[in-house]
């Protein structure tokens, strides 16, 4: 049993890393790419947009952050199952929502506050569920 | 039609690398804590896991997809129909992982990924 709740508690705070990390991240590229412009989808302007996005700091900033997000993504599915972590990552968009609401006084529309309660019941229903439910193919070692 | 052919790169893309990442990572032992040594030592092992650069590609596709859909359309158009990969996703560790998906956890997929639309469309 305190197994199970360590597993539970150290599942629950990677997730939480993630959701920070890939919030972050996804913001930097938006505004990286807002800068950049719409993309041409010829050789030339594929080319043209890898230049762009390469020497763009912003996108740097936003590819940090992602990558934070990937490495404790890894982690986590080391031990916890795809089919929980996913769903339960998708808690960053109502921690959005709620932030934009609290420090930037956004006024959000009644279909978004809807979606954040989905979101809210959904990853309480799945987080209801065992983090994992197959074998690991070998104990853990230093 | 290019929006939705990109579309379908960036869902099957990033489910498809998350699933191999997913199995890698399983089969990489997971680090015995959750120090930033240990962790180390973990990312060393994962990297020589033949499934994890199986993923990478892969996720690599689904990024580029998402950034050339970001410049064409607006983040609330983008997002809310890559939620439909939550969907996708799920039936990917099922039949590909085996993992145990109960009615509890379906029905939290779902109302995640229609939250998550709902959310991203503003």
């Amino acid at each position: 049993m305190a197994s199970e709740r360590r597993l539970r508690i150290k599942t629950l705070l990677m997730v939480l890393a993630m959701v920070v990390c890939a919030n972050v991240g996804d913001l930097m590229l938006k505004r990286g790419m807002s800068r950049i412009g719409a993309v041409q989808l010829t050789a030339s302007g594929l080319a043209e947009a890898f230049r762009l996005t390469v020497t763009n700091g912003t996108i740097w900033i936003g590819i940090f952050f992602l990558t934070g997000f990937m490495l404790s993504y890894m982690t986590v599915l080391s031990w916890a199952d795809y089919s929980y972590v996913m769903p339960a990552g998708a808690f960053g968009y109502a921690l959005l929502t709620l932030l934009a609401v609290i420090f930037l006084h956004e006024s959000v529309s009644p279909r978004r506050w809807v979606g954040v309660v989905l979101i809210c019941v959904g990853v309480l229903l799945v987080g209801q569920t065992k983090p994992r439910t197959t074998a690991l193919a070998s104990e853990a070692v230093a | 039609m290019r929006v939705i052919l990109a579309l379908a790169v960036l869902i099957l893309g990033s489910t498809g690398g998350e699933i191999a990442i997913t199995h890698g990572m399983k089969t990489t032992r997971e680090p015995a804590r959750l120090r930033p040594l240990a962790l180390l030592r973990f990312l060393g092992r994962a990297v020589q896991n033949g499934w994890f650069w199986a993923g990478v590609p892969l996720m690599a596709l689904s990024f580029y997809s998402l950034l050339v859909l970001l410049s064409w359309e607006p983040i609330s158009l983008v997002i809310p129909a890559s939620a439909l990969s939550y969907v996708v996703g799920t039936f990917g560790a099922k039949y590909l992982l085996g993992e145990q998906v109960s009615a509890l956890r379906w029905a939290g997929v779902v109302l995640v990924c229609a939250g998550v639309a709902l959310v991203a469309a503003g």
